[in-house]
């Protein structure tokens, strides 16, 4: 009963999920003006028939740019996800597989990387970043900082799952009947490695999500006129008026849906991992 | 017997009548940073000059509202025709916060320690129009006159600034002679100003100023925390209000909110004009064409920015001087007209051409550029965004770029590397003088292209010319027609495309009486003296 109710949870945030995922790819049927147009003449507009969730400050249409702002974050938070982890595993799977003074190089470069004040290293790299780049192209960068910096934790994780695996019976039962190197790495180690990296990453997702969403509130995501999750949640910086304008709230409601719904739908991941 | 209790009766009463009189409430309201220094000498933060303004006692002031220079601790003043020197004649009778009489020795001695280069005061850098020594005369205990080496424009306003010190007082910048005194400061969390009991000044009926005992300032960065404070009664004003704070609070208390018109500030943008920038040489070219940056000037809809962003708290803004300023203002300025499609004629005369509704210039370069602003200033942020999808209308594609303020400044005053900025310039100072160092072409402030070693073009060079004539003359008139032609300049050249100039914006609690918002700083507390707590 416990195992259906957990399993049922976690069916409703897959469903949830794949909601919001397919809405979101439909944007440009359900939003055909775009998210940048700006109706100038309806500035702050709270919902109507024509802007269902109202207008942002100025004009541009809520419910569009929630719809492609949702794409935004959504497509490219697993894809930044996804490099951190293969980055995680080369390094950390690496380090904990070879051992000795390579893990302790590799756990030292990590353990450098984890005391960067990742925020204001981000915020250095846009600074030198040229300038003249298009949204779409910040867009990617964004991510792709993100990405880059986000492997750390991970790797530490994978690298004392391959330590432990490498000291394991069937690893040295595997090395005793000849099989050494790349090929033990690849057929013994990368295998029992996978539940890991699957778990990892899918607890990155939210967290670059949620990365993200504090870079566009500190006004260093994405750029202008593209949307993201984080820029849309800085309409909610003026938290005298929010309260009178509650359909302001339903981009941190999505992210909270969202990330909750990744939570329940890699329980299983986790336990496997565990 | 009878008699007696009620003579006493009477004197109580009258005892009560005069202490309510004087007042004995607190005006509380925040200030946004911690004050850097008590010393206003040094005084150069935003936090510092309010304590300046509310202890400070200075020789002349300039009423906030009528911007006329009016007297304080001088009861009189000449200036020479040279505008090299001015003799005061101060009033008697007056004695600093701690006891100490005031003379001519404190003025002397303020003005020594303001004029030492080692103190480096950006006060003192105002009266700093020539080498050479500033030497004080003392004629009288209530006399004395005061010669500069060269001469200082507007020599009798720039006092304003200058709070006097005491030469003897023990207690240094702390005995103070304006209407307050700091009593307590507890760094990070609030500043306690109590009423200065030597305070020379009474009212018409002769009582004596100020009114209020005392006033707290709570050190408070957070403008939502303000507002709700604000909201709560925990304090009593908002000095300077954004405009979404503004409308909601006049949606529910149109009493206690205060739209003075448009104040000093403005918001600007400017290309990047400086020769040795990392720029492709095309780009270059575009910005540095007066024809490029009028187009571009002429397709921004202002009246837009200012009624979409600024939520109609903004005017367009008509060229380097607010209307608020007004004097200086040069009202044969008219404001820029809003037209795309004259925009687009321009720039097609200028070599430029449309294709598949992106414009291009002679040699094929598609015209794209980035404006940058500062990371977390929504409404800047707002007015690129429009500007963006302005500009796009006929064929422009901007990147909107927003920076943290250290990487901007970095920018735009080391590498220069940037195409476009979008920033504001605060306006303390009416006068000209104030913004010289942004319009000598020699000058660091001189954003388009700083630290010019001669002025690279014809009209940055009558621009320096006509800033120095009016800095040398004394004549207000000669003053005002060389600046009126530094404006034209400026609105025919457009070094800078100037946007909006934001409205003053106040909140003022129902219980503070005698306040009277206006467009100049301190726009709520400038007549603190006459200011009461119900």
């Amino acid at each position: 009963m416990k195992f259906l109710r957990g399993n049922l949870w976690r069916n409703v945030a897959c469903v949830v999920l794949l909601l919001v995922v397919g809405t979101s790819l439909s944007a440009n049927w359900l939003a055909p003006d775009g998210y940048a147009r700006q109706y100038r003449e309806a500035a702050d507009a709270p919902p109507s028939h024509t802007h269902w969730l109202g207008t942002d400050e100025i004009g541009r249409d809520r419910f569009a740019r929630v719809l492609y702002g949702t794409r935004i974050s959504l497509l490219l938070a697993p894809a930044a996800a996804l490099l951190s982890t293969l980055m995680a595993a080369f390094i950390g799977g690496l380090a904990g597989y070879l051992g000795g003074a390579w893990s302790r190089g590799a756990m030292a470069v990590t353990d450098l990387f984890l005391s960067l004040p990742w925020l204001f290293l981000l915020i250095a790299v846009r600074a030198v970043m040229p300038l003249n780049v298009s949204p779409l192209f910040s867009v990617v960068v964004t991510f792709l900082m993100l990405g880059l910096l986000g492997w750390t934790t991970a790797a530490r994780v994978l690298c004392s799952t391959a330590s432990s695996l490498r000291e394991s019976d069937f690893v040295r039962q595997a090395r005793a009947s000849g099989v050494r190197g790349v090929r033990l790495f690849w057929i013994h180690v990368v295998p029992n490695l996978k539940p890991v990296l699957y778990a990892q990453f899918w607890i990155s997702i939210p967290v670059f999500i949620l990365s993200e969403a504090n870079l566009g509130i500190l006004g260093l995501g994405v750029a202008e006129p593209m949307p993201s999750w984080g820029s849309l949640l800085k309409e909610l910086e003026g938290l005298v008026s929010v309260g009178e304008e509650p359909w302001k709230f339903v981009p941190l409601l999505l992210l909270v849906v969202v990330v909750t719904s990744f939570q329940f739908a890699l329980s299983k991941q986790d336990e496997v991992a565990a | 017997m009878k008699k007696l209790r009620n003579e006493f009766l009477i004197f109580a009463i009258c005892v009560a009548a005069i202490t309510s009189a004087l007042g004995q409430g607190e005006l509380r309201f925040c200030l946004r940073a911690e004050p850097k220094t008590f010393d206003p000498l040094k005084v150069e933060d935003e936090s510092s000059m309010a304590v300046r303004y509310l202890t400070g006692g200075v020789l002349v002031r300039m009423n906030r509202q009528t911007q006329a220079l009016e007297p304080e601790l001088a009861q009189s003043w000449k200036v020479s025709k040279d505008s090299r020197q001015i003799t005061f004649k101060l009033r008697s009778g007056v004695t600093f916060s701690d006891g100490t009489p005031f003379s001519a020795e404190d003025v002397a001695y303020t003005v020594q320690q303001l004029m030492d280069p080692a103190l480096h005061s950006s006060t003192g850098d105002a009266f700093r129009s020539g080498p050479g020594n500033t030497e004080t005369k003392i004629i009288s205990p209530t006399q004395i006159m005061i010669t500069f080496p060269a001469p200082v424009a507007g020599l009798d306003r720039q006092f304003d600034q200058v709070a006097i010190l005491s030469a003897h007082s023990a207690k240094k910048e702390m005995a103070v002679v304006g209407p307050f005194m700091v009593d307590d400061y507890k760094p990070g969390a609030s500043l306690l100003l109590k009423r200065n009991p030597n305070y020379w000044k009474t009212d018409a009926q002769g009582h004596k100023l100020p009114y209020l005992a005392s006033i707290r300032l709570d050190i408070q960065p957070n403008r939502d925390v303000e507002m709700l404070r604000f909201k709560r009664n925990e304090i009593d004003l908002i000095n300077a209000l954004d405009s979404e704070y503004f409308d909601k609070l006049a949606a529910t208390s149109p009493q206690l909110v205060h739209d003075a018109g448009a104040s000093l500030d403005s918001e600007q943008l400017w290309f990047n004009q400086v020769a040795k920038s990392p720029l492709p040489s095309y780009k270059k070219n575009w910005f540095r064409s007066a024809a490029f940056r009028r187009a571009i000037s002429s397709a921004i809809n202002r009246e837009d920015l200012s009624r979409v962003v600024f939520r109609g708290h903004a005017q367009p803004a008509i060229g380097p001087v607010s209307p608020a300023n007004k004097f200086w203002f040069n009202a044969k300025l008219k404001p820029e007209t809003y037209s795309p499609d004259a925009a687009l004629r321009a720039l097609q005369a200028d070599g430029f051409r449309m294709e598949n509704g992106t414009l291009k210039d002679k040699d094929g370069n598609a015209v794209v550029f980035s404006i940058m602003t500062n990371a977390g200033n929504k409404y800047r942020e707002h007015m690129a965004t429009m500007i963006q999808e302005d500009l796009q209308k006929i064929g422009i594609r901007i990147n909107v770029v927003t920076l943290d303020f250290p990487s901007l400044i970095e920018r735009m005053t080391q590498s220069f590397d940037y195409e476009a900025i979008l920033l504001g310039l605060t306006n303390v100072d009416l006068d000209p003088n104030g913004v010289m160092n942004v319009w000598l072409s020699s000058s660091d402030n001189h954003q388009w292209n700083p630290s010019e070693k001669a002025p690279e073009t014809t009209w940055e060079a009558e621009i320096d010319r006509l800033m120095r004539a009016q800095a040398s003359s004394s004549d207000a008139k000669k003053r005002k027609e060389a600046f009126d032609r530094v404006q034209e300049i400026a609105v025919e050249q457009e070094p800078f495309i100037f946007l909006v100039n934001r409205n003053a914006l106040s909140a003022v609690s129902a219980k503070v009486q005698g306040a009277n918002p206006v467009v100049l700083v301190p726009q709520t507390y400038w007549n603190a003296d006459q200011l009461s707590i119900k």
